[in-house]
């Protein structure tokens, strides 16, 4: 049984169709890509998966669940993270805040045990703590950990968005153009990061990218949207030598 | 610093600002008793109206409503039969209202707890909007209610107010609740849940996908901030002894909303430093109001000078330090030793961050 999937899964903006009869499958431990034109309606096929958007028909599906049209913390606690395409940190507050709101779901914090600092809490809340400055310290953010987020630097930006979604324990991440604005050395690691995360935290991948280099580099295999619609499937090389991707890049001869 | 010898500041702090409740209690006189009472009140309501706008981002001014239902509510719980009797001569009280009286503690409470319930309630509807529309949304709540207790005749004696009410709100009264919210403020801010209430003022859409439920986080905001409204409420009724419906128009949640801006959205310490500045600066400019003897000319009395005044400051103030006086900041003994104090030039240059602690 896959993981995620998606059965034929529309979105309707008035008259626009953003995503037509979407059909995914994931299996557990891949790691799958989604490319297209911009426009082609990837971030929209996100929003859908992480209840974001209720699409207008269809189902989708996470673990044999069907988590169509749920709310947001909802699919969150279900395991399925997600990164976005314009970084979306919390601006006002610290790199370990950031991670530790990730961790939210494990704290489960009621408002009066939070605020009386009581035992259970107060162990839990060590424990997050302790699990964010893990996190922070694997992917070299640990030095930053008081500095307000959007001090730093994109790049570590872009990780610690990765980090924050971490936190959450997710079975399932969704990254939305994780290599945009790098350059091809920072590309290189970003592609070791995200096998290893996979290998460390189980994770299953599904990420939008334009860097054909990652793309091709990560993937076992990628969707290929054009105007909503599924135009492509397939492992890289098939992908590669598709006619109707070639054309749908490069344009008609 | 250790961490031990900055609590033992922070405790030898509170426990002068308790001796000096004392002596201000035992001699000063009722005019400045008056004031420093209005400061600790003003407190309470400050950081009421900045948990729901400056800690979780919701853009509401209704706060004059709930201090309402809070004062009308204590009121009513506290004044004996007789009292009652002699405030409602158009028309009687209602019955089961009559003979009701309890102390004022457990009346503070209820009086939290019924601002509370109407938060709530409205919380619901008004929360699914956004920015300036639940702006207006709980400005007009604020209006019903205020409209409403002056319909409602045989239980609140509608315009013509209730007087006499008893005079509970003491300086201790006030500024353990002061203290209390101070307190409740650094503790929930310091929490899991406070960091929720700052992601979802930071992107909502963030939040909710790290599995904070945003509108339940909103909803329980806005309660507790209606709860702490409704206090400060029932303790300006008890503090004045006189409430009517025309006190809990717009401009009292403008003056609450000018004090936590002025002091900074987010800052707690920012909120009591600039409920304490601005009570006692209204009062002091009350000079302004009456005759001016300049030395060269003599100026006729001019009610209002002392607003004209007061503006001008609280332009320069938002000119020169845009967020605020503390922005988003809190005091801490760190930050004082950091302070680049005059005669300390010579001194470590202040490194940024880690100014998050309060104590």
């Amino acid at each position: 049984m896959a993981l995620l999937s998606t059965e034929r899964v529309t979105m309707r903006f008035g008259g626009l169709t953003a995503v037509s009869r979407l059909e995914v499958r994931i299996e557990k431990d891949e790691i799958v890509g989604l490319i297209g034109p911009n426009g082609a309606g990837k971030t929209t096929a996100f929003n859908v998966i992480t209840g974001m958007n209720t699409p207008t028909e269809g189902r989708v599906l996470f673990a044999g669940e069907d988590i169509t049209g749920m709310p947001r913390h909802e699919i969150a606690r279900r395991g399925v993270a997600r990164t976005f395409q314009n970084i979306r940190l919390f601006k006002e507050m610290s790199v370990l805040e950031n991670v530790l709101v990730g961790c939210h779901l494990r704290l489960r914090p009621n408002v009066f045990e939070a605020t009386l600092h009581l035992p259970g809490y107060r162990r839990r809340d060590a424990e997050a703590r302790a699990f964010a400055l893990d996190l922070l310290r694997e992917v070299g953010l640990e030095s930053n950990a008081d500095e307000l987020a959007t001090s730093l630097p994109y790049g570590k930006q872009r990780r610690l968005e990765i980090v924050r979604a971490l936190a959450t324990r997710p079975t399932m991440l969704l990254l939305d153009e994780p290599a945009a604005g790098m350059n091809p050395q920072e590309s290189l690691e970003l592609m070791h990061f995200i096998r290893r995360i996979r290998d460390q935290f189980g994770l299953t991948i599904l990420l939008i990218e334009h860097h054909m280099q990652v793309v091709m580099g990560v993937c076992h295999r990628i969707y290929v949207l054009e105007y909503g619609q599924t135009i492509a499937q397939g492992d890289p090389a098939a992908i590669q030598n598709d006619p109707k991707v070639i054309e749908a890049y490069l344009g008609a001869q | 610093m250790k961490p031990k010898r900055t609590h033992l500041y922070t405790l030898a702090a509170v426990a002068a600002f308790a001796v000096f409740l004392g002596v201000a209690d035992a001699t000063f006189d009722a005019f400045a008793l008056r004031v420093l009472d209005l400061c600790g009140i003003y407190v309470v309501l400050a950081l009421s109206l900045n948990l729901v706008n400056g800690f979780t981002g919701l853009f509401s001014l209704g706060h004059a409503g709930f201090m309402a239902v809070g004062a009308y509510t204590s009121a009513l719980l506290t004044m004996t039969a007789e009292q009652k009797e002699m405030n409602f001569f158009l028309e009687p009280i209602a019955p089961w209202l009559a003979h009701l009286s309890i102390p004022f503690i457990p009346a503070l409470v209820v009086a939290g707890l019924v601002a509370a319930g109407l938060g709530f309630v409205i919380a619901a509807p008004a929360l699914r909007l956004r920015d300036d529309y639940l702006a207006i949304a709980t400005l007009g709540f604020a209006e019903i209610i205020r409209v409403v207790l002056t319909n409602a005749q045989p239980i609140t004696n509608g315009a013509l107010g209730l007087k006499g009410l008893p005079k509970f709100a003491g300086t201790w009264e006030v500024w353990g609740c002061a203290a209390l919210s101070v307190l409740f403020m650094i503790l929930l801010t310091r929490s899991a849940y406070g960091r929720a209430l700052k992601a979802v003022r930071d992107d909502e859409i963030a939040a909710g996908a790290m599995g904070v439920n945003v509108f339940r986080t909103k909803v329980v905001s806005f309660t507790v901030s209606s709860f702490m409204a409704g206090v400060g409420g029932a303790l300006l009724g008890h503090l004045l002894t006189t409430i009517d419906p025309k006190m809990f128009t717009f401009m009292l949640t403008f003056n609450i909303l000018l004090v936590v801006v002025l002091g900074g959205m987010a800052s707690i310490t920012g909120s009591v430093i600039a409920s304490i500045a601005v009570t006692i600066l209204m009062e002091a400019l009350r000079f302004l109001d009456g005759p001016l003897d300049l030395g060269v000319f003599q100026l006729d009395a001019r009610p209002g000078l002392r607003m004209v005044v007061f503006s001008a400051l609280l332009m320069a103030v938002v000119i020169f330090r845009q967020r605020g006086l503390m922005g988003s900041r809190e005091f801490s003994w760190a930050m004082l030793s950091r302070a680049r104090l005059p005669w300390r030039r010579s001194g470590p240059a202040g490194t940024d961050g880690g100014t998050h602690g309060v104590a």
